[in-house]
């Protein structure tokens, strides 16, 4: 589906894009249902029925919404503006729907329409209201930050953003129903019936993770336990040069793949370092300590916070918005081990929304997975279970207990 | 005194009556009692037919069409003598190929589990060591059962230092401790116990940091969440219930109650979106947070042996189950089939971890020893 519409968004080849008027309003780059249908008559030389099933096809996966009555996914063959929905939004894109996700796009719908969501959107937002009760605030100062940042946006953009929104969470969420079309990997085939449950989410997971997974696909150039040789995990220690391709492609999986690998963070750190936004990671880090430390430390962490991202002229002032931020300033002259969550969260979920797609669009990123590097996988022996060498490694306590001595040495020198 | 308990405890885990005066309290009482289980009893079904009538889909008939997995190599790659008793629990280093396992003797022992050399010993001052667990930095061990308390050995390089002198008390509880897990750092650890409850502890002072009350009976088990905002974990008891509790707040945010028997072992699938479970009941069962219920059952008619313990390869797509009845058996998640079952233990397998970049899992048992398995589709 997507080469399809790739070859749609072709610039010479691909669709005749033009200003569709919706109302009062001029959405650019968009098509009308018939432009669609006649373009694939003439790319893949099928008949009008035909043109019409594939069309359908392509805006009950999500990849073209239409304008004019977003939530009948359905290919109209007249006038009725259709747009390319953007990639960040496919639904084959590898980020998972979270919760959370769904909970803040109702929350900017509930406070946007005040009030007036459809009735299976009331229904799963009461869910989510009791079942996510305990960051509750934080979903509704997100909402309120995101609107708050759309308005800022021109009209038009700003509709054109709403109805990718929209249409994103019609087909992840779709209102329920005998009709209602779910996606699976390659291999799954039909319509299937659920129940406000995301079980395709399972497939999707185990399929992404496949080749990461020793058992299922083995793992290169050796798994350790059978050739005796450490070299698969000499090659992913937490720092190496230069890294492998599986490990530089997981970081693409989700965010908290790219976070919880040190080498991810640090290539991301360098990149935020060109965005003028590094504070922000500085941010979440220092928190993330607070969280995890010894709880005698929290008192003097928090200052330190204070002092570093969130006191007026700050050297590594966050931007926070004012509520968060009032909150949690108030928050800290009593401080506590969890005192900064909400602020954390919402820069958390800002890098999550903004710089990390855009990481995973730079040159940066695209340079780290070229030259990664694909380990050449070990050949058998002839006597695959002949017994190798078994050399033992240095313990990891060990590691550290030289680090403490050399600081040790140093403070004793100064 | 310890032996006592100890008797008693290898009856089977020791289980404190709701209320120890009820025994001897007149017969009206226990009518109500009776009254009240039935009415529980016919609300209970009365629920699974309100679920029914939902038409809820379950995991394997959504994985129809997924192409189903081929045969497994499996082959013991290391075995590990040295416990002089029951193997009860094991965890892995994050160095992925380090583990500390513990003993009914009371030892807790360090391994490369590479070479299969011992690293570091401890004796502890008590019996039926039933948790054990690496810190994540790899400096240090936290161990527990009987004592009721959970214990932090940081570990020493001196060969000739005894890793018993600079050991931290952190954790009392007021039965014994069945699991304990540190957070995403060595400065807290989180502990379930038989007297029913489970804890957050800081490591460095001791201090209780939050305690998490609702378990009927027992907790057995528990793992902390995969998620981004990392504050839930979830635990398994002899109430048969599966708990996911708020670390922050303390409060029970989601309860299962599926199972037919005590839960031994719970473990979160990789997404961090649901969880597995292994029971007395001779089921695993898989949960999905999202959705609130169970969506998979792992079992067969020939299985009939209690499981003690489950873990996830990596890409989630299988579960690993330790049995009663000294086996393995290989679940295919997604489909609900079983793909392996694997034998070698001589005795019961206690505890099952695969490794933390998945290229192997690692058996403790009632045989005394530990295995490494290896397995290949």
């Amino acid at each position: 589906m997507e080469k399809m519409i790739v070859a749609m968004q072709d610039p010479d080849m691909g669709m005749k894009l033009r200003n569709q008027r919706l109302l009062i309003t001029v959405i650019p780059h968009a098509m009308t249902g018939h432009d669609i249908i006649i373009w694939l008559i003439h790319k893949y030389s099928v008949c009008e029925e035909e043109a019409l099933h594939l069309g359908g096809m392509l805006v009950k996966y999500g990849y073209i919404y239409p304008l004019k009555e977003p939530r009948s996914l359905v290919l109209q063959p007249d006038e009725s503006p259709y747009r390319f929905q953007t990639p960040y939004f496919w639904t084959s894109t590898r980020w998972p729907a979270s919760e959370l996700d769904y909970a803040i796009y109702l929350a900017k719908k509930n406070i946007r329409k005040q009030g007036e969501l459809m009735e299976y959107e009331k229904e799963r937002y009461s869910l989510l209201h009791k079942k996510i009760n305990h960051t509750w605030d934080f979903v509704v100062m997100q909402a309120r930050e995101q609107l708050r940042a759309s308005k800022q946006r021109r009209k038009a953009d700003r509709i054109v953003l709403e109805c990718q929104e929209q249409a994103y969470w019609l087909i992840n969420r779709p209102p329920g129903g005998p009709n209602s079309l779910q996606r699976g990997p390659g291999l799954v085939r039909g319509k299937l019936a659920i129940n406000c449950c995301d079980l395709p989410s399972f497939l999707k997971y185990s399929e992404q993770y496949q080749n990461h997974d020793p058992i299922m696909q083995g793992c290169l150039p050796s798994n350790p336990w059978i050739s005796d040789d450490t070299a698969h995990w000499t090659m992913n220690t937490e720092m190496v040069p230069v890294p492998t391709r599986l490990r530089v492609e997981r970081w693409s999986f989700s965010f908290m793949e790219l976070l919880n690998d040190a080498m991810g963070r640090q290539e991301f750190m360098l990149y935020l370092e060109k965005e003028f936004s590094a504070e922000n990671l500085y941010f979440w880090q220092a928190c993330e300590e607070i969280r995890h430390g010894e709880s005698s430390k929290i008192v003097e962490k928090v200052e330190e916070v204070y002092k570093n991202f969130l006191a007026p002229g700050a050297a590594r002032w966050v931007n926070i918005d004012s509520k968060t931020m009032d909150k949690t300033l108030e928050g800290i002259k009593q401080p506590h081990r969890f005192v900064l969550d909400d602020a954390q969260m919402h820069i958390y979920f800002l890098m999550k929304k903004d710089s990390y797609p855009r990481y995973l669009k730079s040159d940066l990123y695209k340079n780290m997975l070229a030259k990664a590097i694909v380990p050449q996988e070990t050949k058998k022996s002839v006597f695959p279970f002949m017994r190798r060498q078994r050399h033992s490694s240095p313990s990891p306590a060990q590691a550290v207990a030289q680090a403490t001595e050399e600081e040790g040495r140093h403070k004793g020198a100064g | 005194s310890c032996d006592f308990a100890a008797f008693t405890f290898g009856q089977k885990y020791m289980r404190s009556p709701l209320s120890p005066e009820m025994a001897t309290q007149e017969v009206p009482l226990n009518e109500t009692l009776a009254h009240l289980k039935t009415e529980s009893e016919t609300l209970k079904l009365k629920l699974e037919e309100e679920r029914a009538k939902l038409h809820d889909v379950e995991l394997h008939q959504v994985a129809e069409k997924v192409e189903g997995l081929g045969q497994f190599v499996m082959k013991t790659r290391r075995t590990l003598k040295g416990h002089g008793n029951k193997v009860l629990c094991m965890d892995w280093c994050k160095d992925k190929r380090r583990i500390v396992s513990s003993s009914q003797d009371g030892k807790v022992i360090v391994w490369d589990a590479f070479t299969t050399n011992k690293e570091h010993a401890v004796t502890m001052p008590c019996t039926w060591v039933m948790a054990c667990a690496y810190a994540p930095s790899g400096c240090a061990v936290a161990c527990g059962g009987l004592d009721n308390k959970c214990s932090v050995y940081p570990l020493s390089l001196d060969k000739n230092e005894n890793l018993a002198a600079k050991k931290k008390s952190v954790a009392m509880h007021t039965n014994y401790l069945s699991a304990c897990s540190f957070t995403n750092s060595d400065m807290q650890i989180l502990t379930s116990s038989g007297d029913g409850t489970c804890a957050l502890w800081d490591v460095e002072s001791g201090q209780l940091l939050q305690s998490f009350h609702g378990h009927a009976a027992d907790v057995l088990c528990l793992d902390l969440a995969p998620s981004e905002t990392g504050n839930t974990f979830v635990s398994g008891g002899c109430d048969k219930k599966a708990n996911v509790w708020d670390m922050r707040s303390g409060q029970c945010i989601q309860s299962f109650e599926t199972h037919e028997s005590d839960i031994n072992s719970v473990r979160y699938y990789p997404s961090g979106d649901a969880f597995a479970s292994g029971s007395d009941d001779a089921t695993c069962r898989l949960y999905d947070l999202r959705a609130d219920r169970e969506v998979a059952i792992y079992s067969k008619e020939s299985i009939i042996f209690g499981v003690s313990s489950v873990d996830f390869s990596l890409s989630g797509r299988l579960l690993f189950g330790g049995y009663n009845d000294y086996t393995i058996n290989v679940w295919d998640v997604l489909k609900g089939t079983r793909v392996s079952i694997l034998f070698g233990h001589e005795n019961r397998v206690s505890t099952l971890r695969v490794s933390p970049d998945g290229t192997a899992f690692c058996t403790g048992s009632w045989d005394h020893t530990l295995r490494v398995w290896i397995l290949m589709c």
